[in-house]
């Protein structure tokens, strides 16, 4: 997967809404290219500055766009997202929550199909600092975001805000950001977010915001495994009772699957840092930008 | 959410793969009745978990007064936690042989994967460690579906005593009400060659993915919810995500993540939880209710804030906050940790009108959550 550049077209799908409208000014104020939008209702007319379409498709046709991010509620995702994909989005961003997971499907199987890369279901969205950002996040508060050496992907979108936070007052800041979102079924995973941001220029080392449920976490070590830059994780949930959807369809333990224990053991085993609580963040940093200039000084 | 048997096997025999006929009791003598129409009988305990025949759930009875003693045995017994309020009396199948089949949304594939197995009747965890290889998967293109021909070459060269063609049918129908119902998990097992050679499906477990639930209201109300306490029900009915916890100190936090990641900072600091309630997302206009109901658990003894705004803004957050605790004036000890979209005006608001500051990050403000639930200094 590519991350979104501030070079990069986007289209915003729901952008008459009352979140779509909030957020693109947002997004459009911070950067982001926001070149159109879609409401099958009001095509013609033109919202926040730039022109609305009846659909992805005739955006595309329209002035084009490379990526889209989706203000549309949960049953109107599937037909949204298979427009944007069929019309040769590159980048779907998926932020809706309670999506049937069989439309999930329905539209992965395609995104497939056409190469394009799907960001979430339930997610907060993308944001490459001091560029741009797609979804949700507060990019632009100073006290989360600053440009800086460190790449932030996450499962939560509010455990990243703080985690951001934390970094931030610690003295470090962020290349960018990938939230992948809290469904069991996701378009990027947190091995996928983890390669993508490891390639990613100016990174020097990646936070892994996590949580119980799944087995993304123990995938993702197996890569972490063969990465040099070092790796600082948190996992959300040890305390959560089993058997219960801890608000995140995909934070459920079953058994002995998805386990915090199982995660915390495979990252350890790749070398990764994982800390006790998100306020140890900064140390843990502070840690491995040592370790790195260390080593870039020939001191073993 | 989770059908039970009597409720599951209604939607495979809509889609056409046979059941056995039976009878749903909720008295030891409507499943003694249950046999002057069935003949000989299998009383099954209906609750939404696996492991009954193991708990002595489901037993035979060949009389009526088998039947009702059998009955009185099984309703009123707990199985995992649920106790058993009714029974499915069933016709007896004759048995040749066992097999396995379902068909789920499978995360690591991204789509449904059709299962089949010849080792029927165990646990599908238990065929999945000890004999995997008997373990068949066909994962499925959605858009295309699970044609016929999938369905044969998932059970090509099986020695299914000539009922491959049958079997290979019944997947299909399988994979049809998986489509049709939403389910996130359909499973026949065992599904049963009869000595006939009939194919007939003796269990069904069926769950509906809840994100489903809105578009799918005609099966809905027959499922089993999970069993609520009161504050949960409440929350459920607020539109609040809200799990009650052992212990005493209280937790009001935004997002799925943060929640979680409170509670488990509670817990490192050597407190315990009280509760998982989550303000996030749509519902960060709900904070009064929020605050309400995270106070009316009893023993509560202290309540920690966590606020990190990103699309839930801290300021309206902290507006419905303190809605609730100037109407209630609470006695018990709060701290908070603000961060995010809103905070400024969200700190602002907490100095004003409660003349206190939030502590520096969630680590201080949980302990001292923590502390002051063990009546220490905080």
């Amino acid at each position: 997967m590519k991350i979104v550049r501030r070079e990069h077209r986007v289209l915003v799908q729901g952008i008459t809404g009352k979140q779509g409208t909030f957020w693109t000014e947002h997004m459009q104020a911070y950067g982001t290219k926001i070149v159109g939008g879609v409401n099958p209702k009001k095509a013609g007319t033109e919202h926040c500055g730039v022109p609305v379409y009846g659909s992805a498709k005739d955006a595309m046709e329209g002035g084009g766009f490379d990526a889209t991010v989706m203000f549309i509620p949960a049953l109107g995702v599937k037909a949204a997202a298979m427009d944007a994909i069929e019309a040769g989005a590159k980048t779907v961003v998926c932020l809706t929550e309670h999506i049937p997971v069989q439309d999930v499907m329905y539209f992965m199987a395609a995104a497939k199909e056409h190469g394009t890369t799907v960001i979430g279901p339930n997610t907060a969205g993308s944001a490459t600092i001091d560029e741009c950002f797609l979804g949700f996040m507060p990019v632009f508060n100073d006290r989360i975001f600053k440009k800086g050496n460190v790449g932030v992907m996450s499962r939560s979108g509010s455990l990243a805000t703080l985690m951001c936070q934390n970094i931030v007052s610690a003295g470090y800041g962020q290349t960018a950001f990938l939230g992948i979102g809290g469904d069991p079924v996701l378009g990027t995973t947190t091995r996928d977010a983890i390669e993508a941001l490891d390639s990613f220029e100016g990174t020097e080392v990646i936070v892994m915001v996590g949580e119980i449920g799944g087995s993304m976490e123990e995938d993702a070590a197996e890569y972490v495994a063969t990465m040099d830059k070092p790796v600082v994780a948190f996992i959300a949930g040890g305390a959560a009772p089993p058997g219960k959807k801890m608000g995140h369809a995909g934070a459920i333990v079953m058994g002995d699957k998805g386990t915090y224990a199982s995660k915390k053991k495979a990252l350890e085993a790749a070398g990764v840092n994982v800390l006790a609580t998100p306020s140890h963040v900064g140390d843990a940093l502070k840690e491995a930008f040592g370790a790195i200039k260390q080593a870039s000084r020939g001191v073993p | 959410m989770n059908f039970e048997e009597y409720a599951a096997k209604p939607i495979l025999a809509a889609a056409g793969i046979n059941v056995p006929k039976g009878i749903l009791a909720h008295d030891p003598d409507a499943a003694a009745d249950a046999v002057a129409t069935l003949g000989p009988v299998v009383v099954k305990a209906q609750v939404p978990t696996g492991k009954r025949g193991k708990a002595g759930g489901i037993q035979l009875a060949q009389t009526a007064d088998e039947a009702r003693t059998h009955a009185a045995n099984i309703l009123g017994m707990t199985i995992a936690t649920h106790v058993v309020e009714k029974v499915w009396v069933e016709e007896l199948s004759d048995i040749a042989r066992e097999f396995y089949a379902a068909v789920l949304n499978d995360p690591t594939t991204k789509s449904p994967v059709v299962m089949f197995s010849t080792e029927g009747g165990m646990d599908i965890e238990e065929i999945a460690v000890d004999t995997p290889e008997k373990l068949r998967k066909a994962p499925v293109d959605i858009r295309k579906g699970f044609d016929i021909a999938a369905a044969r070459a998932l059970v090509d060269g099986e020695a299914l005593d000539d009922a491959n063609e049958a079997i290979a049918e019944t997947l299909v129908k399988l994979y049809e009400a998986y489509r049709a119902n939403d389910a996130e998990l359909l499973e026949i097992n065992p599904l049963v060659l009869t000595g006939a050679g009939g194919v007939i499906a003796l269990d069904c477990k069926f769950s509906l993915d809840d994100s489903g639930i809105k578009r799918q209201q005609e099966i809905a109300p027959n499922g089993t919810p999970d069993k609520l306490t009161e504050l949960e029900t409440r929350g459920e009915d607020l539109g609040i995500k809200y799990i009650e916890l052992e212990g005493d100190v209280a937790v009001l936090a935004n997002g799925a993540g943060l929640t979680m990641t409170t509670m488990d900072v509670v817990r490192h600091h050597g407190g315990n939880p009280a509760n998982f309630c989550e303000i996030g997302g749509e519902a960060y206009t709900k904070a009064t209710d929020g605050v309400k109901m995270v106070l009316d658990k009893p023993g509560v003894k202290s309540l920690v804030v966590n606020f990190c705004g990103a699309f839930a803004r801290c300021d309206v957050m902290m507006e419905g906050f303190l809605t609730a605790w100037e109407e209630l004036k609470p006695e018990i000890p709060v701290f908070f940790s603000i961060a995010g979209t809103g905070d400024l005006v969200a700190i602002k608001m907490l100095k004003d009108r409660m003349g206190v500051d939030p502590l520096p990050d969630m680590d201080a403000a949980c302990k001292a959550a923590v502390d002051a639930a063990k009546g220490g200094a905080s």
